[in-house]
């Protein structure tokens, strides 16, 4: 009967068992609560029913009382908080070696680059059991990457990264929403989320690859001039970008940030905002000279010359962060 | 104000009153405890009015310090300071207004009015001229901006952002801008006072709307004194 | 044995007889010059019902939308339209004004024994600002109106829609000026205008309640209207503030937004809860369980409400750290609620109950809201939050308690006081039959998008042809939507026909406690003709139905049929 008359959506992630656990606890919880309640009125209602000659009871209050039932409630609710704190963090917490898909929102369509290269129109093809992390941007103003199936939805941000991830857990189709209006078309702003079993999703991704798309990025790095300043010896006018990504480093101002995606794409767009300590002040910006995409590719691909470094990498990229590096509050 | 439909000012129970009386209050003291709580309330609005203006300031200042010690660089703050002074001795004058009022010197108090509007229009004389230097430097944000080469102080070698400098420009003007705004109304309330100060109406019993309006004169003052360090002073150094 | 400081009721005459604030003055310009709070508070009425009628219409709109999942109805720039309009015209110029501008204003002299609150012509000039700014906003809708959404997030406001966001913004800033203007005179009032003898202990909590609002609607509303005056001022100037091609943050419009539009939610339900209050004493004829605690309670709403407006933003794009601190208010705020549903359960206990109309609104609100709040708790669980924010779940809870609990108060309290207001009792029959109506279609309307919700139905979608799947359950909800309506519509008609056909109410129809009641039904335009002393404690019921007075509460009143 749950099929015909579904409370919720199908399972098809890791962290949907966690989430849906979390509901039916406080569907019990509020639903206790709510009979209570209902109870206690309809029995005073029919049980204290105005009779003639028979006066109502004053009674002032009970400090008692007061304080169990904010107590308890108040215990009730920490509960509460703690169980969806902890599901919340496993939800903004993507694995370390999670393989990467770029997201980049525009009103409306969703356009998504895997890493090995190929690129998808609302659609994202992914296998059963793989740590998937989405990194996205939106070309013009908020949306949100929302898979029920996976129980997961983040805001797409104009001017900066954001991150989710799922591990799918079931072979199907999913849909895919845009969770953040929009504008006239945001309800035609839906996809599909394609998983596949591994054998399968192997013979997709051969099907018509461009190549990764850190290789799309070395082009686009070489074919801008960036290798020109940029060397990978210590003449360079510009700093070694080899093993720069997810390290800490020490801005001019004396500050130190770690250069995750977010850094990169501003040094990209936005160079004397942080520039780095011992380098003039030189490099011309790309903004409006690379599209999304390419940002994306050269992001790519200079995480690729780095070593993948578990812990560092992924506390970069887990939250979503403004671009000045430090937490948003 | 006494009530215009109040024809004879006597209350429900037959005995004569202050015409200044409005007839829901049972006594003088009441009616102007009431329109002194009222203003202080109202400010209290008016300071979360600015007070998110404060916020976005606050935030872009942050994260853009830099470009905007090199944006306040480029405003005048001696005109500035002048303006301060200018705000500051208006409010000498209110104080010395409300006194004038309480002690049944009418003329002082005409004075002071008087004064105070004059070193209002003043302050915004020498903001128009302020606003006057920055349209002409191209740093009304728009699409006239221009922002080129401007070093950060203190940092040789490194320029400002042109876009982070527009933030501090477009808060600078709406700041300012709101706040010339209230320094107007002010103004149109203090000619108000004027003309009913020299219409006799102030008496030392009933002059509460000279109290109330220089509490007023007094907000948009001290607003000034947060504005003018924020947006004049930033990383300024002897 | 009379109370002290009782006024003897006079024998009923005839309404006509008596001069009161209805009929002193007649003529338009006596009505649109008026400074008499009981005046000003009907032009209110008047004012909000219509733009209630006009935000329902959209709702009708959306609901008939949503009956087929192929966006069929109207095209998708006019349902974009259409739900902005209905939740700017709900929100701005009905929820927010109703009980305060409406019951507030009759009744907060009255209870406090003062002859008008602490500034007529304020009270006047914020009517008109809410006149002008609903003008303002029905222009804009007649000539293209906005589709933003009511929440009008940067950058699609301010850089990406052609509609015009300047003008609605305009008309809403002139009504928050409207809302803080209340605000300032009720709290004014509250402090300088008690009858002597009225401590703040023995206030009733229908005033602690409209303190509480008035405080949030002082230091709330202006946020939003800076915010409204920088989306203005970007997209007139293309100032940059909240772009990110400019360097400008746009999550720095939504703190600013839901730093007002959090606490907005509390300004309509803070009211409705002090009117349940009063009706809940009264027809269960005894004081309130825990009056300090209510009442500390309003004060305690406010204040946190104030602290945890970044719920709204938990997939937004802040931090983990930012999240788990707004969580953890969210759940301090819902605390002081709870406590408030307890003590009006308690009051039952032991009491005497009368099943009026006005009862059975306060039962409804009891647990239509006691649903809402509870449906809170969901929200506030980060890891549920992530799955059902910006879907139909947030869309049933905050019509839970939006029109389940402060619309249900405010027609609870229409009833309650409109013999005091009008002079005459409603029908006792219909009234019951329509407050079933509502309760009945309101659940029908509103239950089922918890469901459609949590299975992923996003909110804001007028064609949802994808996921025909949710059809089955749209179609419940816009059944729903037409019973509603039509509980809705009774009280309009019967309100206005007893105006004319009603039986006379005697001054204190209900028996109840409060100084409103002890001046005649309608009040004399200074309310009351000897100033009051109060030497008793608020919900004296005790008194009121002491032996040697006939106990039952509805003396002297045969009951319009």
């Amino acid at each position: 009967m749950l099929n015909n008359f579904p409370l919720w959506p199908e399972q098809a992630s890791t962290l949907a068992g966690h989430v849906d656990a979390l509901y039916i606890f406080l569907l019990i919880v509020t639903g206790m609560m709510t009979l209570l309640i209902f109870a206690c009125l309809i029995f005073f209602a029919a049980r204290f029913r105005h009779r003639p000659g028979v006066p109502a009871e004053q009674i002032e209050g009970s400090t008692a009382l007061e304080i169990t039932w904010s107590t308890i409630p108040f215990l009730v609710f920490m509960v509460i908080f703690a169980w969806g704190a902890s599901v919340y963090f496993k939800e903004r917490t993507p694995p370390t070696d999670s393989t990467e898909v770029y997201v980049v929102a525009k009103q409306w369509m969703w356009k998504l680059e895997h890493a090995e290269g190929q690129r998808e129109i609302n659609e994202l093809h992914v296998p059963v059991g793989r740590d998937v992390k989405l990194i996205m941007t939106s070309q013009d103003v908020i949306h949100s990457f929302f898979v029920p199936a996976f129980r997961i939805k983040q805001d797409v941000l104009p001017g900066r990264y954001t991150v989710e991830w799922f591990r799918a857990t079931k072979p199907g189709v999913y849909h895919l929403f845009c969770a953040e209006y929009c504008g006239t078309q945001h309800s035609g702003m839906v996809g599909d989320i394609v998983v596949q079993e591994p054998a399968q999703y192997e013979a997709w991704m051969n099907g018509g690859s461009t190549g990764p798309l850190s290789a799309s990025g070395e082009k686009i790095f070489a074919e801008l001039g960036c290798s020109t300043c940029h060397r990978t010896d210590a003449q360079g006018r510009g700093p070694n970008l080899q093993g720069v990504f997810g390290k800490p480093v020490q801005l001019e101002d004396g500050r130190t940030v770690t250069a995750d995606e977010n850094y990169l794409r501003e040094c990209i767009l936005d160079p004397g905002a942080k520039r780095l300590k011992g380098f003039q002040p030189i490099m011309p910006t790309f903004q409006g000279l690379v599209s999304e995409e390419q940002v994306n590719a050269l992001v790519a691909y200079i995480k690729s010359i780095s070593p993948a470094k578990p812990g560092e990498a992924v506390k970069a990229s887990a939250a979503a962060t403004q671009p000045n590096g430090s937490q948003v509050q | 104000m006494p009530d215009s439909s109040a024809a004879v000012p006597v209350d429900v129970h037959g005995e004569a009153h202050n015409p200044a009386l409005l007839h829901h209050f049972a006594e003088p003291q009441q009616q102007r405890d009431s329109a002194s709580l009222g203003m202080w309330v109202f400010l209290a609005t008016e300071v979360m009015f600015f007070g998110g203006l404060f916020c976005a300031y606050l935030v872009y200042r942050r994260w853009y310090f830099g470009d905007f010690a090199a944006a306040s660089k480029s405003i005048d703050a001696t005109l500035g300071a002048t303006n301060t002074a200018v705000l500051i001795c208006s409010s000498l004058t209110v104080v010395l207004a409300v006194w004038a009022a309480q002690t049944a010197r009418r003329t002082l108090l005409i004075t002071m009015l008087a004064i105070t509007m004059l070193l209002g229009l003043a302050f915004l004389g020498i903001k128009g001229i302020e606003y006057k230097d920055k349209f002409e430097e191209h740093h009304v944000p728009g699409a006239s901006f221009s922002f080129d080469n401007v070093p950060i102080p203190g940092h040789p070698g490194q320029f400002a952002n042109p876009r982070h400098a527009q933030m501090f420009f477009s808060l600078y003007f709406v700041m300012t801008g709101l706040h010339a705004l209230h320094m107007i109304i002010g103004l149109g309330i203090f000619l108000w006072l004027l003309i009913m100060a020299w219409k006799g109406r102030f008496t030392p019993e009933w002059h509460t709307p000279v109290e109330i309006g220089g509490l007023y004169w007094h907000f948009v003052d001290i607003v000034w004194i947060y504005l003018f360090p924020l947006l004049y002073l930033i990383d300024r150094h002897p | 044995m009379s109370m002290p400081g009782a006024i003897p009721q006079p024998p009923i005459p005839q309404a006509a007889e008596r001069e009161n604030y209805l009929n002193t003055k007649y003529g338009v310009w006596s009505w649109l010059l008026t400074t008499d709070h009981k005046r000003i508070a009907l032009l209110y009425l008047l004012s909000i019902t219509f733009f209630f009628f006009i935000g329902g219409f959209f709702a009708l709109l959306i609901r008939l939308e949503l009956l087929t999942p192929a966006g069929d109805l109207v095209q998708a720039d006019t349902y974009n339209k259409i739900f902005t309009m209905h939740g700017m015209v709900m929100v701005f110029f009905f929820l927010i004004p109703s009980i305060p501008a409406v019951l507030g204003n009759f009744l907060v002299p009255l209870m406090i024994g003062a002859k008008d609150l602490a500034f007529p012509r304020i009270n006047l000039l914020s009517w008109y600002l809410y006149i002008i700014g609903g003008v303002m906003m029905l222009h804009c809708m007649l000539t293209g109106g906005v589709d933003t959404g009511w929440t009008f997030y940067a950058p699609f406001s301010t850089a990406f829609t052609n509609t015009k966001i300047v003008e609605a913004g305009l008309a809403i800033f002139v009504a928050g000026f409207s809302s803080i203007l209340t605000g300032l005179n009720f709290v004014v009032t509250i402090h300088r205008m008690r009858a002597p003898g009225l401590t703040w202990s023995r206030l009733p909590l229908f005033i602690w309640a409209h303190y509480a609002t008035s405080i949030i609607q002082l230091l709330g509303t202006p946020v939003i209207a800076v915010t409204i005056v920088l989306v203005a001022a970007e997209r007139a100037l293309h100032l940059g503030i909240f772009d990110p091609k400019l360097g400008g943050d746009p999550l720095l419009f939504q703190h600013l937004f839901w730093f007002y539009s959090h606490p907005a939610v509390y300004i309509m339900i803070l009211p409705s809860m002090g009117v349940v209050t009063e009706i809940i004493a009264c027809f269960s004829r005894k004081r309130i369980f825990g009056y300090s605690f209510v009442a500390f309670s309003s004060i305690a709403i406010a204040v946190f409400g104030f602290l945890v407006w970044a719920h709204h933003m938990f997939v937004a794009g802040i931090s983990v750290y930012a999240a788990l601190v707004f969580s953890f208010l969210s759940y301090a705020v819902a605390v002081p609620s709870a406590i408030k549903v307890f003590n009006w359960t308690a009051t039952l206990y032991k009491g005497s109950i009368h099943y009026d109309a006005p009862m059975l609104y306060a039962f409804g609100f009891l647990g239509l809201f006691t649903i809402g709040g509870l449906t809170g708790l969901f929200l506030a669980a980060l890891g549920i939050n992530v799955h059902v924010t910006d879907t139909y779940f947030v869309v049933a809870h905050f019509h839970y308690i939006m029109v389940g609990g402060a619309l249900m108060g405010y027609l609870g309290g229409m009833h309650f006081w409109w013999p005091k207001i009008s002079g005459r009792l409603y029908p006792e029959g219909w009234a019951r039959l329509a407050a079933l109506i509502v309760f009945i279609g309101f659940n029908l309307t509103f239950f089922p998008q918890f469901i459609l919700g949590y299975m992923g139905m996003p909110r804001r979608y007028y064609d949802y042809s994808h996921m025909p799947e949710f059809q089955v359950l749209n179609v419940l909800s816009t059944a729903g939507a037409t019973v509603l309506g039509i509980g809705y519509l009774l009280p309009m008609l019967y309100f206005l026909w007893s105006m004319r056909y009603g039986k006379p109410a005697p001054d204190n129809p209900w028996n109840a406690a409060g100084l409103e009641w002890k001046t005649a039904s309608p009040p004399p335009t200074f309310n009351f003709d000897e100033d009051p002393l109060v030497t008793w404690e608020a919900y004296n019921y005790e008194e009121l139905d002491s032996p040697d007075k006939d106990a039952p509460h509805k003396q002297e009143v045969p009951v319009a049929r």
